[in-house]
Formats: C-alpha cells, structure tokens, sequence
C-alpha cells in the first residue's frame, strides 16, 4: 500500500479494492460488510441498506446533473439488491461561494428522480466549507429500501449461465471526459444516468430468476464481471463483439486509447440467469432499451477471469482497470 | 460531400474474415521460411495492438514478436521522472504533461503521487492547452513536460511558436524528446559497456508508422541497406498488423531485404516536411540520451536550441533539478528483453519484485512493455 491516497484509489479498480480492504475492511469487519454487494441486506433479508458519495465536474453534463446523479446512484445500489427504495437521507459539503440558483437547480433535479423511484428524503444535513476546502458541492445520499426480490448475489453464477447488459457501455464515463477541461471534444453524447428500479421492477413482474445483478459504476463493466468471477470462482466468456457500444463512445475510447468496458456507468446494469431465462430476459430488456444484449456465458476454463473471445478466434483477459483512466499519448 | 465517420477509419481494419485470410496466408509462407524469425515491432502502439487482438495466437510458431522500446514514458530515466518532480513541486508552478506520463515512478513517487501532495499536475491531450492554462494562470509558471517520439515532437514545436509569436510569457519546457532510428541502431548495432546487442535476435521490423507521418519511410532506408533488415512500416489496426507481418515474411521468404510501406494511406518516402522544418527549427540533437533499460544512445534525444535557452526548463530551474543518473535495478534484464536475447519469465524479479503496480524495469511501467504485456496476459500467450 503506498504512503499516501491518490486518485488511482478512487478508480473503482484494483487500487481502490486494495484501500478498502487494507485499511476500512479490516477495521471495521462484520459478516454484513464482508458480503460486499451493492447494498447491505439487513433485518432478516427485509431490508436494504446503502450509502453513496457524488462529486462530479462538471456538476452540469448532457443528460443529468450531481443531484440526479446522487439520486440514481444510492437508489440503483437498493435496485441492484432488489431492494424498492423507500427513504433517503441527504447530506450536501457545500464551498463558499456557491450560486444558491445551482443549488436550487440540483435539488429540483433530485426530486424529480425521487418519485421516479417512489423514495422520499426523511433527514438530511448542511454544510459550508471555505472556498477551496471541496470542489463547488459533494452530496452524500443514505437508502433503505424493501427487498422485493431476496437472494440476489455476485457469488452465485454457475457454469453455463448467461450475463446480459441493460443497454450500451459507456456513455456517461465518455460524456464526462468530453465534457472535462482539457480535453475540448465536442460530442453529442448523454449520459445513461437513470433510476433502474422501474427496470428491475419489470424482471421481477415478468418471474425472470435473477441470479446476479449489479450496476457497472465506476470500474465499469469490467468491474463487474471481475468481481462476480471472482466472487463465484467461475469464468466469465465474453463475446467481445456482441458488447453495445454507441459510436460516439467508441470513437472517444479510439482517440484516448480506453476501453468502453472500463468507463463508468449510471444507467447500466450487468445481469446473470439461467440459460433457460436468457431469451425473455433479453425480451424485457429490450423493452427499456433496444441496445441491451447477451454479451457472455459462464465456464470454467480459467476460474476468477474474464476472457474475451474475439470473432477471428482469439482470446485475452479482461482485468480490472487499474489506475486513473488517463489518454494514451500516441 | 457525406461527412466521414471515424468509424470509417477503423470498422475495415478491424474485420475478422481478413485478420484470419491473413493470418492463413502467414502460416503458408512461413513454411518456407529456413529458419524462425523474430520481428521487432518498434513502437508501443503496436504492442499494443498486437496484444489486444491477440494476434500472436494467429501465428505459425516460427514467426515471432519481439516487444521494442517505443513507449515514450517506459523509456524515461528516472532521474528525468525525478526532474517532472521536482518541477511539479516547485513553488507556483503549474506542471502540464501527456496522459500516461503521471503514472510513471520516479525515486520520489510518481506526478500522480506529487499531486497527491498539493502539486498542481495536469493532463492534456493537445500541448495547445496549455496557452489556456496560462492564461488562466498569469500568476504561476506553467511548465510543459514535453515527451514522445518524432510524433509528439511537431506538437511541442507549434507550442513553442505560439508561446513566442503570441509573446506569453508564463510557458517554458521541459524537453524528452526522443528519435526511433538511433535507438533502433542501438539494438542491433551496438558495443559498449552499458549495451552489447552482438547476440541480438533482431531479424526484421515492424516500423512505427505514425513517427513516419511526420519523417517520412526515409528514416529507415539504412537498415535494409546498411544492417540487413527488412522494414516494413505499419499501421495500427489488426488488419495493418498482420498484412505488415505477411509483407516481412514474404521478404524472407523470397530473399528479399527492403524498406516496404504498409500504410500507405498516411505514410510516404518524405513524410510531413512542414512538420520537420518546425522540429528542426526548435530543436537539435543531443549527444547522449539516457534510455531506460538500455542506457545512454548517442543522439537519440533532443533539446531546445540555444536560442530558445529563456524557454528551457532544464536551464531556467538547475539548480533545483537532480543530476545524478539513477541506474537501473541490477536484475533487472530489460535491455536482454528488448534485443530479444531474453524473455520476460527469464528475469528474477518479473512477477516478484516487479509488477505493474510497483514496476522496475522499462518493461513493466506502462501496458505496451513487453513484461507488463506477459504478467497481463501471461498463460493466454
């Protein structure tokens, strides 16, 4: 572990795994907090719990804003447990300075995306820091939500099962790294940030047997197949072109040398059923977005990783990303 | 005029029926071939390439790849990492550099890590940034950390020009640049202490085409000529790839030894002359380059012109810059690596004391060296 934090430990990868264990993990160790999924599962299975901190520059991008943002995240983590959310806290690090009209505007955004999901926010809390102790405004959010559908888990893919995502990979991690100072691209991409909840709703309502389900946050999408290979000591096999990824995005992972699985999502989720459940499970899906797709099957041929089978008979691993996602040079 | 999609630039190059054609035609030719060859391809941008694709799966076991030193922060010594360093670490300075650049260790950490400690370190994709930067920051010194091969380079010197025509006078340099052919002959061509490349395993290469954007294919009309090896310059998509292998294989094959053009979309005989005037007006050649993993290569760097001394970093802050040479860990073999005398596994520190998390060697720092591509992708290869 290096002597001081930089922003590869934020990364959703390798380094930040590496943070949380050595140092929260082992302090404040719990069989709760050990499961590490999306949102604790509390209370006998009724109940799901989880909290989630927002900074974003810019605070305003195509498709969404921090307040939307801070909203869909904690929502979408109950989501992911299929979990209703129900109540919510809201804690806003404001710096001095800061456009009262911004502030407003964000709330109204949260609001909005709170009746998406049917929460309300039942506590909340104001701080103001001097100008330069926080960048503009962070939010923390705090969910409950009821458990609708128990016994979703990252360590139960077995052999022969099939993962699905919800829509294309990678806009709103391209949204926001074109959006970003010093890059100067200009694109009409939006991000994918949405409350899933609705989405899950719609599985569950069609009897789907969810077995794994998480969104690919931060890390993206290779995150979450790393993390429920290794979870369920399983391979995960990747027909890499049968991934979703609009044009846009891909243009911007050529030009900065990214990988569209890599980039952050808001809006996207990583799914697991039984191959029996793979084709109406694309069905309900594709009813929400027309770009979700089958992308992988579960083996055994190299237990913990993710292989990605390319069409002219190749394979590689997909490995975490590690590090600060930063443009190649040439 | 129906406006041009990038995707129109890669969707062909990418196609899996022509990467297999390819890939079928290698594995006939090389059944001729005498003896197994081993292709250098130069730059990082084709490791990169070649392991994304997987393309060595595609081969016949006679041909094989050799990971070269073209990966412009994986050669950088670190005492200039240490420069980049100190520099961040100066009062009111604002240190802008390319990408991957801030990842790099040096002996005191990394930019990112100097960043971590309240250095102002930035990124861009374009140097012109910088001019906005300035701008925005009449009051601190911006320093750009300029690195990169002959394709960098043209960018640094419309930088320069602009920072003199537009007068603005909070921008200097901090100058890495560095040329492939020098390094190229240090492969397979030379005999000091720091590097004998007599048992080089060197036969053919793969020539970095976007540095030939800029130079032109003229560059490497010697190897041929003078070092009898076959260079073919190619482009970086898996289609250019394995075409570039194919016309290599095709040469020994029929006994012949000559510089081709793969990509012949972007790359001529004289390359960007614009682009070289702008070079050469800014920039001469320095003696010595010290290269990670391989030492000091004779005028294999360059550096701002006399001149333009007011604008030289290296000169504006030396008394605060380190000048001791840092020499490379002792077992490490990154040198044998890259004249293709060792393979990855052999070095007994790979895996062990160096991962790309805690790199040692050049080979490790970034995703395009030959050892970070091994540990990576190891029992796939």
């Amino acid at each position: 572990m290096t002597k001081t934090v930089t922003l590869a430990h934020g990364n959703g990868g390798e380094e930040n795994n590496e943070l949380i264990k050595k140092i929260f993990y082992k302090h404040f160790e719990n069989d709760i907090l050990a499961k590490s999924e999306d949102a604790a599962v509390i209370e006998d299975g009724k109940l799901a719990f989880t909290t989630d901190s927002f900074t974003v520059s810019p605070l305003f991008f195509p498709g969404g804003d921090i307040g939307k943002l801070s909203v869909c995240g904690t929502c979408n983590d109950l989501a992911m447990m299929g979990a209703k959310p129900k109540y919510m806290t809201c804690s806003v690090i404001i710096e001095e300075g800061f456009s009262t009209r911004d502030l407003e505007k964000i709330v109204k955004s949260m609001k909005t995306e709170l009746e998406i999901n049917g929460a309300i926010v039942v506590s909340g809390d104001t701080k103001v820091v001097p100008k330069g102790a926080v960048d503009k405004i962070f939010i923390n959010t705090t969910g409950i939500g009821t458990i609708e559908y128990p016994g979703i888990t990252a360590s139960g893919l077995k052999e022969g099962m099939s993962v699905l995502v919800s829509r294309d990979v990678g806009a709103h991690g391209a949204t926001i790294f074109a959006a970003r100072e010093g890059i100067e691209l200009e694109s009409t991409l939006q991000t994918d940030c949405v409350s899933l909840y609705p989405q899950v709703k719609a599985l569950i309502d069609a009897d789907i047997a969810i077995i794994a389900l998480r969104d690919a946050t931060r890390g993206g999408v290779s995150a979450v197949l790393n993390e429920w290979a290794k979870s369920s000591d399983v391979c995960i096999e990747v027909n890499e072109e049968s991934i979703p990824v609009q044009e846009e995005v891909r243009g911007i992972c050529e030009m900065l040398g990214f990988e569209a699985v890599d980039l952050a999502n808001e809006g996207t989720y990583v799914l697991c059923v039984r191959k029996v459940d793979e084709v109406k499970a694309l069905e309900i899906l594709q009813k929400t977005n027309k770009t979700s797709a089958l992308i992988a099957t579960v083996s055994e041929q190299y237990k913990g990783k993710v292989v990605l089978n390319s069409t002219w008979g190749t394979k590689r691993f997909l490995d975490l990303p590690t590090g600060e996602l930063l443009p190649r040079i040439c | 005029m129906k406006e041009l999609e990038l995707k129109n630039l890669y969707d062909d190059f990418r196609d899996g029926e022509t990467i297999k054609a390819y890939a079928e035609i290698i594995s006939e030719d090389a059944k001729k071939l005498k003896k197994p060859i081993n292709i250098m391809e130069v730059c990082g941008g084709h490791t990169h390439t070649i392991m994304k694709f997987g393309l060595p799966q595609l081969l016949p076991k006679n041909v094989n790849f050799i990971h070269g030193p073209g990966c412009p922060v994986c050669i950088m010594p670190k005492e200039r990492i240490d420069h980049a360093y100190v520099l961040s670490m100066q009062p009111n300075v604002i240190l802008v550099t390319l990408g991957d650049m801030i990842k790099v260790p040096g002996s005191n950490g990394s930019l990112q890590d100097a960043r971590a400690k309240g250095a102002d370190v930035r990124f861009v994709y374009s140097p012109m940034e910088c001019i906005k930067i300035a701008a925005e920051n009449t009051d601190k010194k911006v320093i750009f950390f300029a690195i990169g091969f002959e394709t960098t380079t043209p960018m640094t010197a419309v930088l320069i020009e602009q920072v003199i025509k537009q007068k603005i006078p909070n921008i200097v340099f901090h100058i890495n640049h560095v040329t492939v052919p020098e390094v190229m002959v240090e492969l397979i061509d030379s005999r000091d202490v720091h590097v004998d490349s007599y048992n080089n395993e060197i036969d053919a290469f793969l020539g970095p085409s976007h540095v030939s954007v800029i130079s032109g294919s003229k560059i490497y009309d010697k190897f041929p000529k003078d070092y009898g090896r076959p260079v073919v310059v190619t482009g970086f998509e898996p289609v250019d790839a394995m075409q570039g292998i194919s016309m290599i294989v095709k040469q020994f094959v029929e006994d012949r030894c000559e510089l081709e053009i793969q990509y012949k979309r972007v790359v001529n005989h004289e390359g960007n002359l614009k682009a070289q005037g702008l070079i050469n007006q800014y920039f001469e050649k320095m003696s010595l380059f010290r290269w990670r993993g391989l030492g000091n290569v004779p005028d294999s760097g360059l550096k701002l012109r006399d001149k333009y001394a007011a604008y030289d970093a290296e000169i504006l802050y030396k008394d605060v810059l380190p000048i001791a040479e840092i020499e490379d860990h002792k077992l490490c073999i990154c040198g044998d690596i890259l004249r293709g005398m060792a393979k990855p596994q052999e070095c007994t520190i790979f895996g062990t004391a160096c991962k790309p998390t805690t790199p040692i060697g050049s080979c490790m720092v970034s995703s395009e060296g030959a050892c970070a591509a091994y540990y990576k992708y190891g029992n796939l290869l």
